[in-house]
Formats: C-alpha cells, structure tokens, sequence
C-alpha cells in the first residue's frame, strides 16, 4: 500500500485543510487534559486547606 | 441507574469516568478507520482529490449545527425544566461547536479556493455558517462575563435559543437563495448524490468527528461540574476566613 497519494496540482489546499483540522482537533483534546488537571489541583488544594463540600464549614486550621 | 439519576452531577461524574476511557478507544478506532477509508477513495471526477477536504468539511460542518441544537435543548432545560446539568452541558459545549465551525469555515476556504477562484464569498451559507461562528463567540463572552454560573446561564439560555433561529438559515440557504455553495447532497429527499466510494468515508470520517464531539463534550461537562464545586468551596473557604463577617 502506497502511504503517499498523488494530491495533485491543488496538494497544498488538502495538506493545508488536514493540518488545520488536526491543529484544532490537538488543541481542544489538550484544553480539555489541561483543564481538568487544573480543576483537579484546585479541589485537591482546597481540601488539603480542609475546606470539606458537605458540611459549609472549614476545619480549625482554615478557619 | 435511571435517566433521571444522571441529574445528579456526582452519578454524572462516575459515569463519565467510566465511559471516558471507552469513548477515548472507539474515537481513536473509528479516526483511523476513516483516515484509512479517506486515504484509499479516489479522485472526484470535478474536484479532483480536493475532495479530501469534504471527508473533514462536511463533518465539521454538521458537528457545529449539532452542536447548536444540543446547547438550544440545553437551554430549554435550563430555563424550562431547570435540569441541575443543562447548563454545565451548554457552556461545555460551546467552545467545541466554536472549534468544529472555525474548522469548517477554515476548510471551506482552502476547497473554495482551488475550486470556486476564491477563499470568501459573501454566499448565503458561507455568511450565516459565519454569523454561527460569530455567535458562538458570544455566548462563550457571555458565560466568561458573569462570575455567578447559575446567572450567566439564564442571559446564555436566551441568547442560545435566539440563535438557533439561524440553524434552519444555514441548512435551506441553499435552497432559499442562489448560492455558489452546492445544495445537499447527502441528507436530501431520493437518497444521497454520492458515490459509494466517496459516501463511505464520509460516513465513516463523520462517525468519527461525533465520537470525538461526545468525547470532549463530555470531559468538558466533567470539567465543569469539577470548576463549580471548586468555586463553591472557595466561597465556603472565604466566608470562614476570619473578618468576612459571616
């Protein structure tokens, strides 16, 4: 199997558009990862800081 | 588990940690399926091998009307049925409708050059796919604008439903108005006008661009859900802070 097509005369417009849809397809996979590592440090901090979610209140050391 | 206990964004949540993995795995399959089905279609007998570029257009280009209607049924939900998760899956949706339409204009431009002489054209689906684009840059300043998630929804939900209008717009500007743009020619009355040949990848190519829409789409929710109920316990944090007065 041949891995290289002949694109012929308008090559660049269809390497150009698949590089433009794997850009974005890269860019909103990673904003998605690195958003959610993000959420996850803030939780993780604030409950080291002993904010707890059910109870509405901090413990002695935040407090 | 009920329907009605996905309400609950904790059972969302362990549901989307189970489903993520999955989801992640049939994208993947399903991408390189369609890239390979792409890799293998021929030539078209007028657009020559930028045909290619429908295999990414078109999928994109029903993915950022998808994406519309499901932030409009989302709206409803807010502002009818205040469901506790249609809002966090309205504004996780918006910037991956926002992405798929920059997509698809941006790959409509690089087929209309080589095919129609020109990158823009000032053509009844090319503008309304554009004032899509422009709205979906809106909604996602509105929901940046206002801290309060639970307000910005309400002012989001209006401006979402309202928007929607512009979604019958795109799909019949086509038939509505003489336009450079061709009119439909998979999802017509008397079948698809495409080969076989073409028509498979294309299917195969938009199978796969849904998957990865449901995927981020539902990572985004996850992540949102996880941005709330930080925010909550920063405010609990800072009410207890000594001199917040409460």
């Amino acid at each position: 199997m041949n891995l290289f097509v002949d694109l012929g005369a308008h090559a660049a417009f269809v390497v150009a558009a698949y590089a433009v849809a794997a850009l974005i397809v890269i860019a909103l996979t990673g904003w998605v990862a690195l958003d959610y590592r993000a959420q996850k440090r803030r939780l993780a901090k604030l409950e080291a800081d002993g904010v707890t979610r059910r109870s509405g209140r901090t413990s002695e050391k935040t407090a | 588990m009920a329907i009605i206990d996905l309400a609950n964004p904790t059972r969302f949540l362990t549901l989307a940690e189970r489903l993520l993995p999955w989801l992640i795995g049939v994208t993947a399959l399903a991408f390189a399926a369609g890239l390979a089905l792409t890799h293998g279609a021929p030539d078209d007998y007028q657009q020559g091998a930028t045909v290619k570029i429908m295999f990414i257009h078109v999928p994109s280009a029903w993915l950022a009307m998808f994406s519309w209607a499901l932030m409009s049924i989302a709206a409803l939900g807010t502002l009818v049925w205040r469901h506790p998760l249609a809002d966090v899956a309205a504004k996780a949706a918006a910037p991956i409708g926002a992405a798929f339409t920059f997509m698809c204009l941006v790959t409509g431009m690089l087929w209309g050059r080589p095919m129609w002489g020109a990158y823009w054209v000032w053509d009844a689906r090319l503008t309304s796919v554009l004032v899509l684009f422009l709205m979906y840059l809106g909604v996602i300043a509105l929901w940046r604008t206002v801290d309060d998630p639970s307000r910005s929804a309400r002012a989001a939900a209006i401006l979402t439903l309202v928007g929607a209008i512009n979604l019958p717009i795109i799909k019949f500007s086509v038939d509505w108005w003489n336009t450079l743009h061709q009119p439909a020619s998979v999802m017509r009355l008397g079948g698809p006008a495409i080969h076989p040949s073409i028509l498979v990848p294309l299917l195969v190519m938009a199978l796969a661009f849904t998957l990865l829409f449901v995927t981020l789409h539902l990572a985004a929710m996850r992540n949102e859900i996880l941005r709330r109920r930080a925010r909550t316990l920063m405010l609990m944090q800072a009410q207890a802070a000594p001199g917040s007065g409460s």
